[in-house]
């Protein structure tokens, strides 16, 4: 089988075990987590060293990074099951300390210094630093005095990924702040080396990032599409915060289970 | 005190690679242009951005690094905030946040500049410690402390320039978490921290005229605070004298005063904190401080009040 097959049969999985769990909880960021699906896949089962960290900065999609830390046996089967439980330590963001958990998040605007830190205290080690941001993370003032810091730096070790849903979580971060696009320049202008991608194939991320020239720290701008792909959640603000209800549940696996 | 800070973590730094300093903006005073040039790696301005500082720090943290953040106090602990209280104190990370010329110390430069609320912001962080030594030697041990014993993030509440030594000849060794017994005595007591323990001293000996005997305690740890001590000192005296250069919310009077009615201390205690106000004043540190109540004559009468 080849990689990018591969890479679309485990999202297919990834996306089926969210809208599973999805069923047992009142409320869970489902449409930024399916945006993110073949990011953090690509990351974790594509690109990561076992050295290399990975943070994710927009926090919310905590339930994708611990569904897959399950798939590759760092989470437990028991532990995933009590996600948002009282007797559960998986809550919507990501605390450090549990099993795979590079950093607390879910304030946004924190993963790129932290980040940052760590990259600085293995610089020239060979050790890769991945984070994910939203764009509407990027409205944060904190993320560019850290995109100043790291490229004055020169942490060339770090590959800084932005999911370009173009939604933050009432409305459209194109209509909010149409002056944040295009995303890429800005980056540029910042020091960084930048490129683009399709955030929903593996390959082009995966390509992307392989041949990025590492002089420069790195940011990839993908473009997603939130809630992707399931048809009644594509680009709609509510499914920022939302559970599905039954029918919306099996409609949502039918049309996984067809792609 | 910069100067000493300077010094003594340069010497830290000789040994241990792991100790990083980042600053923000700020004018390397003394041995940091030594620590500057011999390690430049370690040493890194990183300039107006106090948010990335303490981020940063939380980083270099999680990589086994031990990591110090300086700046002026108020951009040390309140400007990047919710990365102190997120990044340090939620993940528990053993970074030592340097706030400098803390209190009503930049007294010509305006409230922006003052942190009179500093030690009752950062004592409500869950993780968090705080110490305030109050001269050059307590400020030695404090920095070993937290170069080489601490395990989660401490706020070092330092003064700037021309503290005076008061303990370096004290028998009492430092010791984190401890109240400090820096002078004996046996009618009053006094409980201070930072450099305006200077004041109880110029106080101790105007009374010493009248014939009345102070005892001086340096709380240079205000969290986790040495409630023990303080049961002690309760049952030792009868008058308790707190000088803060600090809100009278949350600092150091607010500790005093509400262990006093938990334990039921029956003795008095009378406080000279700064006013919930903010100070829109300037002079020397001590034209403000007046501003607040907090003057010697003032204090020294209310003694000879309460004790006759």
């Amino acid at each position: 089988m080849n990689k990018s097959l591969e890479a679309k049969n485990r999202c297919k999985k990834y996306r089926k075990k969210i809208l599973e769990m999805s069923q047992s909880v009142s409320a869970l960021h489902i449409g930024g987590s399916f945006s993110s699906v073949e990011i953090v896949d690509c990351i974790y089962n594509r690109l990561k060293k076992e050295l290399d960290k990975f943070v994710l900065s927009k926090g919310h999609a905590g339930i994708l990074q611990y569904v897959i830390l399950n798939d590759l046996g760092i989470i437990k089967d028991e532990d995933l099951k009590n996600y948002q439980q009282k007797n559960g330590f998986l809550g919507v963001h990501p605390d450090y300390g549990s099993p795979g958990i590079m950093a607390s998040t879910g304030s946004l605007g924190h993963g790129l210094a932290m980040i940052a830190g760590m990259a600085l205290a293995c610089k020239n080690k060979k050790k890769y630093f991945y984070v994910l941001l939203s764009d509407g993370e990027l409205q944060e003032g904190s993320v560019w005095e850290a995109a100043l810091t790291i490229s004055s730096l020169g942490l060339n070790n770090i590959i800084a990924i932005i999911d370009n849903n173009n939604l933050q979580t009432a409305s459209w971060t194109t209509d909010t702040h149409p002056t944040l696009y295009p995303i890429d320049k800005k980056f540029k202008s910042f020091g960084w080396d930048v490129a683009k991608c399709d955030g929903h194939n593996s390959n082009d991320i995966y390509n992307r990032i392989k041949k990025r020239s590492s002089k420069k720290p790195f940011a990839l701008i993908a473009e997603t599409i939130k809630g992707y792909p399931i048809s009644f959640m594509k680009n709609e603000p509510k499914w920022h915060y939302r559970a599905p209800n039954k029918a919306e549940y099996l409609k949502a696996i039918k049309e996984i289970n067809n792609l | 005190m910069r100067n000493i800070f300077a010094e003594e973590l340069y010497k830290h730094a000789i040994k241990n690679k792991k100790i990083y300093i980042l600053v923000s903006d700020i004018s390397p005073a003394g041995n940091m242009i030594k620590f500057q040039k011999k390690y430049p790696h370690r040493f890194l301005n990183i300039g107006v951005s106090e948010q990335t500082m303490i981020g940063m720090c939380a980083g270099l943290s999680m990589e086994g690094m031990r990591p110090f953040a300086y700046t002026i106090s108020t951009f040390a602990l309140y400007r990047p905030f919710e990365m102190v209280r997120n990044d340090l104190c939620y993940q528990n990370l053993p970074v030592t946040i340097v706030g400098m010329g803390a209190g009503t110390i930049y007294s010509t430069l305006g409230v922006t500049h003052l942190t009179q609320e500093d030690i009752s912001i950062a004592r409500s962080i869950p993780n968090m410690s705080i110490i305030a030594p109050c001269d050059l030697s307590e400020l030695k041990e404090a920095i070993n402390f937290c170069c080489t014993k601490s395990k989660s993030p401490v706020y070092l509440r330092i003064g700037k320039t021309g503290e005076k030594d008061f303990t370096k000849n004290c028998n009492n060794n430092w010791k984190f978490g401890k109240i400090r017994k820096i002078s004996s005595g046996t009618d009053v007591c006094f409980l201070a921290f930072g450099p305006i323990v200077r004041k109880t001293f110029d106080l101790k000996d105007n009374l010493r005229v009248q014939n009345i005997s102070s005892e001086i305690y340096s709380c240079h740890t205000l969290k986790p605070f040495d409630y023990n001590s303080l049961k002690k000192i309760f049952k030792k005296f009868k008058l308790i004298v707190v000088i803060e250069d600090h809100s009278k919310i949350g600092g150091l009077s607010s500790i005093v005063k509400s262990n006093a009615y938990e334990t039921r201390y029956n003795g008095k205690i009378i406080s000279y904190s700064l006013k919930d106000e903010f100070i829109h004043c300037y002079g020397s540190q001590d034209d403000l401080l007046e501003k607040h109540n907090i003057n010697n004559k003032k204090i020294y009468k209310e003694i000879i009040k309460k004790i006759k």
